[in-house]
C-alpha cells in the first residue's frame, strides 16, 4: 500500500518536473537571447527592429528588412496556402472515392516529412527556372497591370525572390494545414452533415455553413501551426530568397527573411555587435512568433465567447 | 570491488587513448584552404602517422577558436593587423594562395574571352551599369556580341575571405566603391542577390541569365564557368590561372608587413592577376605544448617543400621559395615555448 503511495507520488513528481523542465528551458533560451543580443540593445536601442540599414563595414544595424522578410513570405505563404489546404480537406473528407481517400492523404503526410532542404535545393534548381520563364512573364503581363498592386509583380525574372520564397513555404505548410483541416473535418457528426443535405443544401453550403463553423478552432489551430513553421523556416528560404539586405516594392527582388539571415551570416560575424545584432534577430523572431500565438489564442477564446451568446 | 577496478582501468584506458590521440593536430577557420589542407593532411598522415583535424568552420569562425585556444593553429583568408595580432599574442604566416575570379552567364561568349576593368566592374556592383550593352561594357569588347540583358549581380550571402578580397579589389579601383561600400568579410551590397558559399554563387550564375558573380578560381574551374579576363595594374588583361596568381604573390614585400599581412589585389607586374589572395594560419606565439606547436610547424614546413604539387592539382598556388625562407625565419624568432626557448630550430 505505502509502496504504490510511493510509486504515485514518485509519478506525479518525475511528470511534474518533465513538464517544468519546458517552462525552465523556454525562459533559459529567452534569458541567453537576451544576454546575447544585449551589446546590440544597448547600442541601437528600441529603433532596432525598425532600421533599415544592415552594414558590416559600418557596424550599424537594424532588423527592419529581415522582418519584414519574415512577415511578407509568410502572408504570401497563407493566402496561397489556406485556400489549396481547405481544397485538399474538402475533398478528402467529403467527396473523395474512398479507394482514393487513404493514398491522397497519405500523400498530403508524406509531403510534410520531407526535410526543408530538399524544398530548397527543389525551388532553386526545379521551380525558380520554370517560375522565371513561365510564371513571372505571365504574372507581369497580367497581375502586373493593375492600379496599386501592379508594382509588386514587376522587377527581374529570374525565379529568386520573396515571392518564390513565399510560394516554396506555401508548398511546405500545405501538408501541415491540410492534414489538421482533414482530421477536424472528419470527426463533424455524420448526423449533422446529412441533416443539412437532407434540407436540400449543395456540397458547398454543408461544408460553410455546417461543417467549417463546428470545426472553427481546429482550423485555425491548423493554419497557426503552419504560420509557426512558415515564420522559422530557414533552409528553404535561405536557397530561393536571394539574401539581399533591401526592401523593394517589388516581390520579385531579392530579400531576406530573420531566419535566413542568420543562416547566411552567423558563423562568419566578425564583429560583436554583428553577432549581437543576429542575436537581437533572433530575439525579434522570438517574440513574433510569441505574438501570433498569443493573438491565434486571444481569436479562439473570443470565438467561444461569442459561441456563448449565441446559444 | 571488482566493478570498480574495472572502471579504474577503464578510465586509464581512456587517458592512454587520450594521448595516443594528441599526436594529431587541430586547426579550423577558412573554408577556401580546407580542399588543400586535407589533401595535405592525408599524405602527410601516410608519411608520419600525424593526423591534422581541420574544421572549416569561417576564417570569423578559426579566428574565434585560435584567441580562445581551443585549436592548434586558426586559418584566415584576411590577414589580422598587426596591432590585433600583438593584443592577442599570435603569429601568423601565408599557408597557400588562390585567386578569385569573375564569372558570367551569357550565351555566346567563350571563357576568358570577355574584357572586364575593375572601374566598370565596380560600376556594376554598384548598379550604376544594369545591361550588358551598356556602352562602357561594350567600348572594352569589340567584336565580342553583348545582348541587351539585364545584369543580374550575385554576391556572397555569408562573410567570407572571398568577399574580403574582392571588396578590397574594388576599394583599390574605384573611389566610389571605398566611399559608399567599402571593404570586408561582408558588407552592406547596394545591389544584387546573396548565394551562400561558393557553391551557392556558382550555381546562382549558372541559373540566372546574365548573371555575374565572383567565385575561387577552383570552383570556376571546377564548374567550367565563363570567366572574364581583368585588366591589372600594369594595364594588360590576362586569364586567371596559377601562372598569373604567382606572379602577383612574387610581386608581393612580404617582409614588409608585419605578419606577413600582405594583401595581393592589384599587384604591379604585367602577368598579375588582380585579384589573388593569401590564406593564413594563425598560432599562438608562446606555445604552452611546445611538442604540439612542433607538429603544426612541422606539417606546415613538409607541405610548404614537398606539397606544391598537390597543390598545383587542386588550383591554388604553392607559395613561392623565397617567401618560405622567410616564414622559417619568422618560427625562429616568433615562436616560444612556456620557459621562452624558440621551438622551431
Amino acid at each position: 500500500m505505502r509502496a504504490q503511495r510511493f510509486q504515485d507520488a514518485l509519478f506525479h513528481q518525475t511528470t511534474r518536473f518533465f513538464a517544468f523542465s519546458v517552462l525552465a528551458i523556454l525562459a533559459a533560451i529567452l534569458g541567453s537571447l537576451l544576454y546575447g543580443a544585449w551589446p546590440a540593445i544597448k547600442e541601437f536601442g528600441f529603433g532596432f527592429p525598425f532600421s533599415a540599414e544592415w552594414n558590416p563595414v559600418t557596424d550599424k544595424f537594424g532588423g527592419l528588412i529581415s522582418v519584414y522578410g519574415t512577415l511578407s513570405t509568410s502572408v504570401i505563404a497563407l493566402v496561397v496556402a489556406i485556400p489549396v489546404s481547405f481544397g485538399i480537406a474538402v475533398f478528402l473528407t467529403e467527396l473523395c472515392p474512398p479507394v482514393l481517400r487513404s493514398p491522397l492523404g497519405v500523400a498530403v503526410e508524406l509531403l510534410a516529412a520531407v526535410p526543408s532542404i530538399i524544398y530548397g535545393m527543389w525551388g532553386l534548381f526545379v521551380f525558380a527556372p520554370l517560375f522565371a520563364d513561365y510564371v513571372q512573364p505571365a504574372l507581369s503581363a497580367t497581375l502586373g497591370n493593375v492600379p496599386f498592386v501592379g508594382a509588386l509583380f514587376q522587377g527581374p525574372k529570374n525565379g529568386i525572390g520573396v515571392l518564390s520564397a513565399g510560394l516554396i513555404l506555401a508548398v511546405m505548410v500545405i501538408p501541415f494545414i491540410a492534414s489538421v483541416m482533414r482530421d477536424v473535418f472528419e470527426v463533424v457528426p455524420g448526423i449533422l452533415k446529412e441533416s443539412a443535405y437532407g434540407l436540400g443544401a449543395t456540397t458547398w453550403e454543408v461544408v460553410w455553413n455546417v461543417v467549417l463553423p463546428y470545426t472553427r478552432v481546429g482550423v485555425i489551430g491548423g493554419v497557426m501551426l503552419g504560420l509557426g513553421r512558415a515564420l522559422g523556416e530557414t533552409m528553404a528560404v535561405t536557397f530561393v530568397i536571394g539574401n539581399a539586405h533591401r526592401i523593394s516594392p517589388s516581390l520579385y527582388e531579392a530579400g531576406n527573411s530573420i531566419a535566413s539571415t542568420l543562416a547566411n551570416e552567423f558563423a562568419e560575424a566578425a564583429s560583436d555587435l554583428h553577432v549581437a545584432s543576429l542575436i537581437a534577430l533572433g530575439l525579434i523572431l522570438f517574440f513574433v512568433t510569441f505574438v501570433v500565438l498569443a493573438l491565434s489564442k486571444l481569436l479562439l477564446m473570443r470565438l467561444g465567447r461569442m459561441e456563448g451568446e449565441k446559444t | 570491488m571488482q566493478g570498480f577496478v574495472r572502471a579504474c582501468s577503464f578510465v586509464v584506458a581512456l587517458g592512454g587513448a587520450a594521448v595516443v590521440q594528441a599526436a594529431d593536430i587541430t586547426g579550423a577557420g577558412a573554408t577556401f584552404p580546407y580542399p588543400i589542407y586535407s589533401k595535405w593532411a592525408e599524405i602527410y598522415k601516410a608519411k608520419t602517422n600525424v593526423g591534422l583535424n581541420y574544421q572549416s568552420i569561417g576564417s570569423g569562425g578559426g579566428i574565434k577558436q585560435i584567441k580562445a585556444k581551443t585549436v592548434d593553429f586558426g586559418a584566415s583568408d584576411m590577414p589580422l593587423k598587426a596591432e590585433e595580432l600583438e593584443k592577442d599574442g599570435l603569429v601568423q604566416f601565408p599557408a597557400v594562395i588562390g585567386g578569385v575570379v569573375p564569372v558570367v552567364n551569357l550565351d555566346g561568349v567563350a571563357p576568358g574571352a570577355m574584357k572586364m576593368t575593375g572601374a566598370v566592374l565596380a560600376d556594376i556592383y554598384l548598379g550604376k551599369i544594369k545591361k550588358w550593352n551598356d556602352p562602357a561594357i561594350v567600348a572594352l569588347n569589340t567584336g565580342v556580341k553583348l545582348p541587351d540583358e539585364n545584369i543580374t549581380v550575385v554576391r556572397r550571402a555569408d562573410g567570407s575571405g572571398t568577399t574580403f578580397l574582392f571588396t578590397n579589389y574594388l576599394s583599390k579601383v574605384s573611389v566610389e566603391w571605398k566611399d559608399k561600400v567599402g571593404m570586408g568579410t561582408a558588407v552592406q551590397w547596394p545591389e544584387g542577390v546573396g548565394g551562400k558559399g561558393n557553391e551557392g554563387v556558382a550555381s546562382y550564375v549558372q541559373r540566372i541569365k546574365g548573371g555575374i558573380g565572383y567565385v575561387e578560381y577552383a570552383y570556376a574551374k571546377k564548374n567550367k564557368m565563363i570567366h572574364l579576363s581583368l585588366k591589372n595594374k600594369a594595364g594588360e588583361y590576362v586569364q586567371p590561372d596559377d601562372l598569373t596568381f604567382q606572379a602577383a604573390a612574387a610581386y608581393a614585400e612580404w617582409s614588409k608587413v608585419p605578419g606577413f599581412g600582405e594583401i595581393l589585389t592589384e599587384q604591379p607586374g604585367k602577368t598579375s592577376w588582380p585579384i589573388t589572395g593569401a590564406s593564413f594560419v594563425l598560432m599562438h606565439k608562446v606555445q604552452a605544448d611546445a611538442a604540439k606547436g612542433g607538429e603544426v610547424l612541422k606539417f606546415f614546413d613538409w607541405a610548404f617543400k614537398n606539397g606544391q604539387k598537390t597543390a598545383e592539382d587542386l588550383d591554388y598556388v604553392a607559395l613561392p621559395a623565397a617567401l618560405v625562407k622567410q616564414i622559417d625565419v619568422a618560427w625562429r624568432s616568433g615562436l616560444k615555448d612556456a620557459s621562452g626557448h624558440p621551438i622551431w630550430k
